[in-house]
């Protein structure tokens, strides 16, 4: 049905997003790129501005602070990872077994990930985690333990704590999709052999959920990469809870290194085009379908 | 794969899928709560429950001293704004796309999402610079250009497979009926479009009202939305729980009532159509 009036029409229509996005990708990360090879200090008269070679990229990887960074990004983004995934899966097998009241509990089980990270991060920093009055710390003294300051003493645990609280909602409501999909026949089948609960899970849940996996693991690794307002509210970067896009912020914008930092933004541009290469093979293929 | 079980079994999931049901949602209903206590009981120990005397005075006094109903009239700007202007020119292109496939049309969409996997932190100089040179910094205007850029490729996604689901059938049916390009876009797609639509204006807004770096690093005092304006009790204000509750409550209340409207489109949404 496709004639060639129709086509330029479509062509027409697709115009603007195309174009607009265009520019939103080209632009920036041109001056990114241009900037990363330039001494560039905004708010400093007395440093001239000039051609810097790849020695912006050199100081970025050789400073201390660069590898303490990559190390907190992986400990996060991993320990996030690891902690949604499983309780991911337990949660969605235990909301798919049959119960009363299945909506309600779905609804208190998704909404985390509709609270905005400030409010989040802001209500588990002072109300749950604050030493004195927070409700950790009653919950503590209460067995008779020593409360503990979790921002200052466990700072990168407590910020898994908070992450992880937000995107496991995320991750349930996506492998729940996913175990709805499981063929119910197969499962009673197996059950009638003789198959343990145990060898269910192994060889059948888990290879059904294996790609509800991959996607949830891919996506959540692309916005766990560039979490930012959660550690901005809680430890401003301190106590060691500096990732790679927290030291890039702090760099362009609180020392106005421009330089360094559009070095640091090009590292970050390569690390997420890694996994989105991942993620892209994944979603391209269901296309085709 | 829900089967039938006892009812003892049943019981039991019930019970269990109740306390980690509130386990998780209890540092919101927590926060709730909080709001109406007052600064005394906020802080009590052992921590009150239900036992002390509700106030609404946390309220008051957050829009008082903070005037929350400008930062509040920021975010609906903002989030509305950017999901509104991106819808709009999402649509057309998710119409062809669907509609006039060519060859290039996977490629397009894939290099799309692509532009949403560009870590902000990486063009955060850029995008700053130019909103000094436009005078746009810590502007609404500006914000809702770039919250509809970083969300313009999931509501083109959406857009594109809710439209696909749409039968190509009766548009040859309404057009061997004698219906024109105008009847056929009026009276036949639009009405099966609009849930679709829907639901991505719902989604994105969401996404939008919660989004938190350009938020927070373009704004000063004039464009603040909700989520600078949280940031800003960090200290010494985040230490008067009663009033941080009531200053979050108000943030999270309207997006957590729209949220358990979209949670069906959630997935969609987010997976790009991988999982449904």
């Amino acid at each position: 049905m496709a004639t060639q009036h129709s086509r330029s029409a479509a062509r027409f229509m697709m115009a603007p997003a195309v174009i607009l996005l265009l520019g939103w990708m080209l632009v920036p990360l041109t001056m990114t790129l241009w900037f990363s090879f330039r001494n560039y200090f905004p708010l400093r008269p007395d440093r001239v501005p000039g051609w810097a070679g790849f020695s912006n990229f050199e100081r970025f990887i050789s400073s201390s602070a660069f590898w303490p960074s990559v190390q907190t990004t992986l400990v996060i983004v991993g320990g996030v990872l690891v902690i949604t995934i499983v309780l991911g899966v337990a949660l969605a097998l235990l909301l798919d077994q049959p119960m009363w009241g299945q909506g309600i509990v779905r609804i208190l089980v998704i909404a985390p990930f509709f609270v905005m990270p400030t409010v989040s991060a802001l209500v588990w920093k002072n109300m749950f985690m604050d030493p004195t009055n927070g409700l950790l710390a009653h919950l503590w003294r209460f067995f008779g333990a020593e409360p503990l300051a979790w921002l200052s003493e466990a700072p990168t645990v407590s910020i898994v704590m908070i992450v992880s609280w937000q995107w496991l909602p995320f991750a349930t409501l996506i492998l729940l999709t996913a175990v709805q999909s499981l063929d119910g026949e197969q499962l009673e089948a197996s059950e009638m052999d003789g198959a343990s609960p145990l060898s269910r899970f192994y060889h059948i849940i888990l290879p059904h959920l294996s790609r509800a996996i991959t996607i949830v693991v891919l996506i959540q690794t692309i916005f766990l990469l560039s979490i930012f307002a959660e550690i901005y509210v809680t430890t401003g970067g301190a106590f060691g809870t500096r990732t790679l896009t927290y030291l890039i912020f702090q760099r362009v914008l609180e020392s106005q290194n421009v330089g360094l930092g559009s070095a640091g933004g090009v590292y970050a541009i390569i690390l997420a085009n890694i996994v989105a290469i991942f993620l892209m093979r994944i979603v391209g293929k269901n296309l085709d379908r | 794969m829900a089967r039938a079980v006892t009812p003892r079994r049943k019981a039991l999931n019930t019970a269990i899928s109740w306390a980690v049901g509130l386990l998780i949602f209890f540092p919101i209903l927590w926060t709730i709560l909080t709001s109406f206590k007052t600064e005394a009981e906020a802080i009590a120990d052992p921590p009150l429950f239900l036992n002390f005397s509700w106030t609404l005075e946390n309220y008051a006094v957050v829009q008082e001293r903070s005037d929350y109903m400008r930062f509040l009239w920021n975010s609906v700007i903002i989030a509305g704004g950017s999901t509104v202007l991106g819808v709009m020119i999402a649509v057309p292109a998710a119409w062809s796309m669907a509609f006039v496939p060519s060859r290039r049309t996977k490629d397009i969409l894939l290099w799309m999402l692509s532009t949403k996997m560009l870590p902000a932190v990486g063009v955060l100089y850029p995008i700053y610079l130019i909103c000094i040179e436009f005078g746009l910094l810590d502007s609404r205007a500006a914000l809702v250009v770039i919250l509809m850029l970083i969300n313009l490729p999931i509501i083109v996604w959406m857009l594109y497979t809710y439209f696909r689901e749409i039968p190509g059938e009766i548009l040859e049916a309404s057009r061997m009926d004698g219906a024109g390009l105008k009847e056929e876009i009026l009276y036949v797609l639009t009405p099966m479009a609009i849930p679709g639509i829907a639901s991505t204006l719902l989604l994105n807004f969401i996404l939008a009202w919660n989004e938190a770096f350009w938020t927070l690093n373009l704004t000063a005092a004039n464009a603040a939305p909700l989520t600078a304006f949280i940031a800003s009790y960090s200290s010494p204000e985040g230490l008067f729980y009663a009033k941080l509750s009531a200053a979050s409550t108000m943030a999270i209340a309207p997006i957590l009532i729209l949220g358990w409207f979209s949670q069906k489109q959630l997935v969609r949404g987010l997976t790009f159509g991988a999982v449904k």
